[in-house]
């Protein structure tokens, strides 16, 4: 947490995002398919249990199977997205998934973070005063519940029928 | 009130688009291209949305050789199965989230044969004559009188069945109805371009039955009738200029995904290039060819009438996914104020689909959870702020990103002050209307359970972008048609100033917002517009839309 004020403070706020985008020059490399590549599943895998509270089953294998169907759909989603927004998402989750990123979300890694710890994190990027921040958060926004609510499986928990048969 | 279609025995569907395939259209999927081709024609179309349709449809019917170039696929209805999953990724641009430069705000702009028409909710007003004032006025566009417009607009909305629609609306609707009747603010019924609609509501992902009478389904059909060529994913890439006039157009063929170039390239050398993309991609593709800007206008007022959105929960059911999408819609707040004063709004009642509704919706998690478990009790208002003619309501610019288009809008003050007084009329309304508790849609925003307190709450919360949702389906500008050069791209016949051969027939010609939803503004303006292109290309008076 005192990183996370620090951060609000200002006081190094300018300082990370300088370091967050030379770490990102630096890793380099593809980032079109970085979009749907090991670092955009490790940030999902840790946002999506916050994103989508009070949705998820309660029972553990049921709800370790929604959060993979959730993530799959929401890598094909990004997937049918034009080359040049891949590469915006490819930049955003290499960031995400750098020490940088981490620490920007005042987290010491993606992997081992509680949904409590990730969502306090999304409620800072939310209102955010870094713009950059705040584009994180909605695009993992979009990205996690448009796909989620897209499929059949969760219009039941809306009370949404679904198109009629023709 | 009924918004569940009458269950009756129907004979299957008909797909006039597979059909007109099976019988030889000639209709070339760009993704099937190889190598380096070259063609020549009369006229090539960039577009084949509200603009590039009805140019193809009168250029052909004065016998015209049409070559149409589409970037977006072909698809009909029996692709359309109402499933946001599989339309918005088909037939909407970057899957129906593209977005302004700053993400700030977000753009719903069709991307399929049939452009926008094929995805739009069918709200069908001619020109409020306020704005045609505004653009004599200030623009020096003399010709554009009601008057002069209106045998224009008479011809489409015989051609595409533009009527009243007196069917009840659906509870979303009739909220606004209600809602606004108990605060003694006028409504009315939105005219739609339908026949024999079902009063399904799921306009946006295509209609499945072909009662919207897009241009997918009217004047396409009519102009791959008479023999017209349609290129489906082909990207237009850039005019090329030779003195005044352009010389060619290059095309790169797509993939068969639809997104990247394959390599492969169409060449097209035409008499006469028009240009009818859309409002971002036309100034676009100027921009790409570096065509002639001596006063440095293309791309710049660029218009998107900004969006608010105010949900609000009620007693009963909505079911705002059933039913004709817009039905109601109010211009009190664009009416009760001058056109160049603080800005106006239109107010609106747009479809709730789940993922339409959970990407707007601002908050995460258990709050958002807690929304979403509403979704048949919602009740959603829609504000179109009328940009343009403030004079602090600039719009926005068109800039290249590499080769790709994005339009930077910057929200002013004006604007910021209208989005405050928009949240609070809608608000207000769905009070009236019985609201238990009302969202405006704002990410320091909550549920507010009387008007006081949503009031009290609206008048503090930061107007800033990223915190206030602002959405847009409305893009309009770019390449603004004023008399003088000095004021806009092209002409008061759609040409472009510089360039003698070359026609904006799209949205972009617009030199403010419309204030109205633009779709039959394009029809009604590029009917006037195409009708005096064949008859100086041909020499005779030009025929009517059939």
């Amino acid at each position: 947490m005192q990183r996370r004020t620090l951060l609000k403070a200002g006081l190094f706020g300018g300082g990370a995002l300088l370091v967050a985008g030379g770490a990102l020059r630096l890793l380099g490399g593809d980032t079109e398919s970085a979009a749907t590549g090991a670092a955009a599943r490790r940030v999902l895998d840790a946002v999506m249990p916050a994103m989508l509270a009070g949705t998820l089953p309660e029972d553990p294998a049921a709800r370790a199977r929604a959060l993979g169907a959730g993530r799959e759909r929401t890598l094909a989603t990004i997937a049918a997205l034009p080359p040049a927004v891949r590469r915006e998402l490819g930049q955003l989750f290499t960031l995400l998934d750098s020490r940088a990123g981490s620490w920007l979300a005042g987290l010491d890694d993606w992997d081992m973070a509680t949904p409590q710890a990730v969502s306090r994190a999304l409620q800072s990027w939310r209102v955010h005063r870094f713009a950059l921040l705040q584009t994180a958060y909605h695009a993992l926004h979009d990205l996690v519940l448009g796909p989620w609510y897209a499929d059949p499986s969760t219009w039941d928990a809306i009370g949404y029928p679904g198109p009629i048969t023709l | 009130m009924s918004t569940t279609p009458i269950a009756v025995a129907r004979p299957p569907i008909a797909d006039p688009v597979a059909e007109g395939v099976a019988r030889g259209w000639r209709v070339i999927d760009g993704a099937s291209l190889v190598g380096d081709q070259q063609l020549g024609c009369d006229v090539v179309i960039v577009g084949t949305g509200a603009g590039g349709g009805i140019a193809a449809d009168l250029l052909t019917r004065a016998g015209l050789d049409v070559v149409l170039v589409e970037e977006g696929p072909l698809k009909s209805s029996r692709d359309f199965r109402m499933r946001e999953a599989d339309a918005y990724p088909q037939l909407y641009w970057d899957a129906a989230s593209r977005k302004t430069h700053d993400k700030a705000i977000s753009i719903l702009q069709g991307r399929a044969v049939g452009g926008s028409t094929t995805v739009n909710w069918t709200s069908s007003f001619r020109t409020p004559p306020a704005t045609l004032a505004v653009w004599r006025e200030r623009f020096g566009l003399e010709d554009l009188t009601e008057a002069a417009l209106a045998p224009a607009f008479e011809q489409v909305e015989r051609r595409l069945g533009i009527t009243p629609w007196s069917v009840a609306p659906n509870e979303n609707n009739a909220l606004l109805q209600r809602g606004a009747a108990a605060l003694g603010i006028a409504t009315a019924a939105i005219r739609r371009n339908v026949r024999d609609c079902w009063n399904l509501g799921y306009c946006g992902m295509g209609c499945p039955t072909n009662a919207k009478q897009s241009m997918l389904v009217t004047c396409i059909p009519d102009a791959l009738g008479r023999g017209a060529r349609l290129f489906t994913r082909l990207r237009a890439e850039r005019v090329a200029f030779v003195g005044n006039r352009a010389d060619h157009l290059v095309c790169a063929a797509l993939r068969d995904d639809g997104l990247t170039s394959s390599g492969a390239t169409l060449t097209v050398r035409a008499r006469h290039v028009v240009l009818a993309g859309g409002a971002i991609n036309t100034p676009g593709i100027l921009l790409r060819s570096e065509a002639p800007d001596p006063y440095e206008r293309l791309g710049r007022r660029t218009f998107l009438h900004p969006t608010t959105v105010s949900a609000a929960r009620m007693a009963q059911r909505v079911d705002g996914h059933a039913g004709a999408p817009q039905s109601v819609f109010s211009d009190h707040f664009l009416d009760s104020q001058p056109i160049d004063g603080p800005l106006g709004f239109k107010l609106e009642a747009p479809p709730l689909h789940p993922v339409l509704f959970a990407t707007t919706l601002h908050g995460f998690g258990a709050q958002h959870a807690t929304l979403m478990r509403e979704f048949n009790r919602t009740h959603v208002l829609l504000a179109l702020l009328r940009d343009g003619f403030h004079t602090d309501s600039p719009g926005g610019r068109v800039l290249l990103d590499g080769a790709r288009p994005v339009l930077d809008y910057p929200l002013t003050a004006a604007v910021w002050d209208g989005v405050r007084r928009s949240l609070l009329a809608m608000a207000e309304i769905q009070f009236a209307a019985g609201a238990q508790q009302v969202y405006p849609v704002h990410e320091l925003a909550e549920g507010y359970t009387s008007f006081s307190a949503a009031k009290a709450a609206i008048a503090a919360l930061p107007m800033k972008p990223l915190l206030t949702r602002i959405v847009s389906a409305h893009v309009m500008g770019g390449c603004g048609m004023a008399a003088s050069e000095r004021k806009g791209v092209t002409n008061v016949r759609g040409r472009h100033h510089q360039i003698e051969n070359l026609s904006v027939f799209d949205g972009s010609l617009f030199p403010t917002s419309v204030g109205a939803n633009p779709q039959l503004s394009i029809y009604g303006l590029v009917t006037r517009l195409a009708q005096q292109l064949a008859s100086e290309m041909t020499g005779k008076p030009a025929t009517p839309l059939g």
